[in-house]
């Protein structure tokens, strides 16, 4: 019995439950229920509003829930600063803006947080970094500045830069959406390869295409609740919901 | 049909060189013309007698008043009291220690400065940890065989220095910890650094002065009596770390709320993120604020005179004094503004300079 609920814990990597947040007043997130398992690939869409990207900065932190429960890797979220700090370790973000250090080179960017949360000695940050850096197809931009660089390649770093922490899960907040059309491709085709490699992804994107492509389970909110949850094929094809339907008439056909 | 492109065309003769540029930039229009007339006309008036002031009519050598013949400016007031000037009261066989003190800081400075210089890390914990150590004893004295100064005997520029170096160098970190205290989350540790801020922004500095020479002794029990050169520095400390931290809050202020989050979601610390992350950009984005606060600080230690330090200016003032050299106060006064301008106007070079050296790109959002 106790073997089971371990096993079935170790196969999950995030796990929210009746997780409610307020923004003030405001009810933001209600009653939010989800699991994700090791390896799993999940994309959240939604109308913009609905709570999708304060759902995912829920996991790490970077907001407050005020009722619930968020498990990370076996680990419960609380106001513990140690067990959010460890969380944070295990958990790779990826924003919409990208938001690398513009004081320091891409290098730097890559090293920093191996080598002071993690304390990696830099010449093995270093190498992991480059290492990252090349499966992100930039190691030549590693001694520029990120304001050096075009949206894509900064969006790439970022990427790389989360990786370098080896995470068991990234987190992706709409990673595309302040791209030109032209640099989109080059961010989501390292984003397929991560998927491809087995990493736990939670992202939070309007790009059908890609949730067609990996995603093994596609989510839909509206008005802060999951509305729909189904593998891509049944939800393209088969939605179940009426917002669901008009949400996805409204981006699928123009 | 055949189309050739024709050769450029160098450009209008009145456009380029000294008579184009004078053209476009200072008779562009009736308006322009005359102001520019007018203005070189103030110019011309203004700075001749000025420049026939200091140079041309003015004596420059010689031992007592007896030297000064001409019209205009006698320096030989000011180089006969030089010494004084630099050195205050200092003992005269003991001034070296003060020129080796501030020989080590100008070297040490320049090693922080030049770019090109190694092991940057070595000379700021020269700079801020073995170099204060080693200016107290010499300049204090009483060990190491020195003799002993006492701070009475302290005057001239070199004391301003002293006032002005320290006030900068305690009051950066401090203004630092009360503009991320302003910032916490922690409702104490907020509303105390508020209370501070506003409290010492809201008085004059002569006040603080005042307070630190005159007040203070009355609370200390009989007898126990410290020295007022350490008062004077602790209370412009205090009051400049207020002024230095709202600047420093301004720069906090302004950076972008997703440098925080990236920092907190990859795992930094409160410590790691404000000082590997978050310092480093506002400060940078400071400089002017952080150079204005200084010249203002390097200007007020002027101010010391009302509690009887005597600090270049009151030294100089005190001096014109002197029966032997009545009447040569303007000379002592434009000598203490163009030294105060000399140092002012250097820190303010060095920032536009510093501002330029540290921009690292166009910034990377929107």
């Amino acid at each position: 019995m106790t073997d089971a609920v371990t096993r079935s814990d170790e196969q999950l990597m995030v796990e929210l439950r009746n997780m409610n947040k307020w923004y003030g007043e405001f009810h933001v997130l209600k009653n939010i229920n989800l699991q994700v398992k090791r390896g799993e690939r999940i994309v959240i869409c939604g109308p913009s509003g609905s709570g999708k990207s304060t759902m995912i900065r829920c996991i790490n932190r970077l907001e407050e829930h005020q009722s619930g429960d968020i498990i990370v890797n076996g680990i419960p979220l609380t106001q513990d600063v140690k067990k959010i700090e460890a969380i944070r370790k295990d958990v790779g973000m990826v924003f919409q803006h990208f938001n690398l250090f513009p004081h320091l080179t891409v290098l730097e960017n890559c090293v920093l947080a191996p080598i002071w949360v993690k304390k990696i000695p830099r010449k093995e940050a270093e190498a992991t970094a480059m290492k990252y850096l090349e499966r992100v197809k930039i190691p030549e931009q590693a001694k520029k500045y990120p304001g050096q660089l075009s949206g894509g390649q900064q969006q790439r770093v970022a990427i790389a830069r989360s990786l370098c922490m080896n995470p068991d899960v990234m987190l992706f907040d709409e990673p595309t959406s302040a791209l030109d059309p032209e640099m989109i491709k080059e961010v989501l085709d390292v984003m397929i390869e991560l998927a491809q490699e087995g990493m736990t992804m939670l992202c939070v994107t309007h790009e059908m295409g890609f949730a067609k492509t990996v995603a093994d389970r596609v989510i839909f909110m509206d008005g802060g609740q999951i509305i729909e949850e189904n593998n891509p094929h049944e939800f393209f094809n088969n939605p179940q919901h009426e917002r669901t339907q008009l949400f996805l008439s409204q981006i699928l056909n123009h | 049909m055949k189309y050739e492109l024709q050769p450029t065309l160098p450009p209008p003769p009145n456009t380029i060189g000294v008579v184009g540029w004078a053209r476009k930039h200072l008779f562009n229009g009736p308006f322009n013309s005359i102001a520019t007339i007018l203005l070189a006309w103030l110019a011309v008036t203004l700075l001749i007698p000025v420049i026939d002031w200091v140079f041309i009519s003015a004596n420059w050598s010689g031992t007592t008043r007896d030297a000064c013949t001409g019209e205009g400016a006698c320096w030989v007031f000011i180089g006969q009291r030089i010494d004084q000037f630099l050195y205050g009261f200092y003992p005269r066989e003991e001034t070296w220690r003060l020129d080796l003190s501030f020989v080590l800081l100008l070297a040490l400075i320049l090693w922080l400065a030049i770019p090109k210089l190694p092991a940057k890390g070595w000379a700021a914990v020269l700079t801020l940890i073995v170099y204060p150590i080693v200016a107290f004893y010499l300049l204090t004295g009483g060990a190491f065989g020195l003799v002993a100064v006492d701070t009475h005997e302290w005057g001239g520029l070199s004391l301003t220095l002293v006032l002005a170096v320290v006030g900068m160098v305690a009051s950066l970190p401090l203004g630092i910890l009360l503009a991320l205290g302003r910032q916490s989350d922690m409702p104490i540790v907020k509303s105390l650094s508020v209370i501070y801020i506003e409290i010492w922004r809201g008085v004059p500095l002569i006040t603080v002065l005042f307070m630190a020479s005159v007040m203070l002794p009355l609370f200390f029990p009989e007898g126990m009596n410290f020295d007022k050169l350490l008062r004077a520095l602790i209370g412009i400390t205090l009051f400049q770390s207020a002024y230095m931290a709202e600047v420093i809050r301004g720069g906090l202020q302004a950076i972008p709320k997703g440098q925080y989050e990236a920092a907190d979601a990859l795992g930094l610390g409160y410590w790691q993120k404000m000082i590997l992350i978050i310092l480093p950009q506002a400060l940078k984005m400071m400089i002017p604020g952080i150079v204005n606060t200084f010249i203002a600080l390097f200007k007020d230690t002027s101010l010391v005179l009302i509690i009887g330090l005597f600090d270049l200016l009151a030294i100089v003032q005190a001096a014109t004094n002197d029966p032997r050299w009545i009447g040569y106060a303007t000379e002592g006064y434009v000598f203490v503004a163009f030294v105060f301008w000399l140092f002012c106007f250097s820190m303010s070079r060095y920032s536009q300079h510093l501002e330029k050296r540290l921009q690292t790109g166009h910034g990377n959002r929107a």
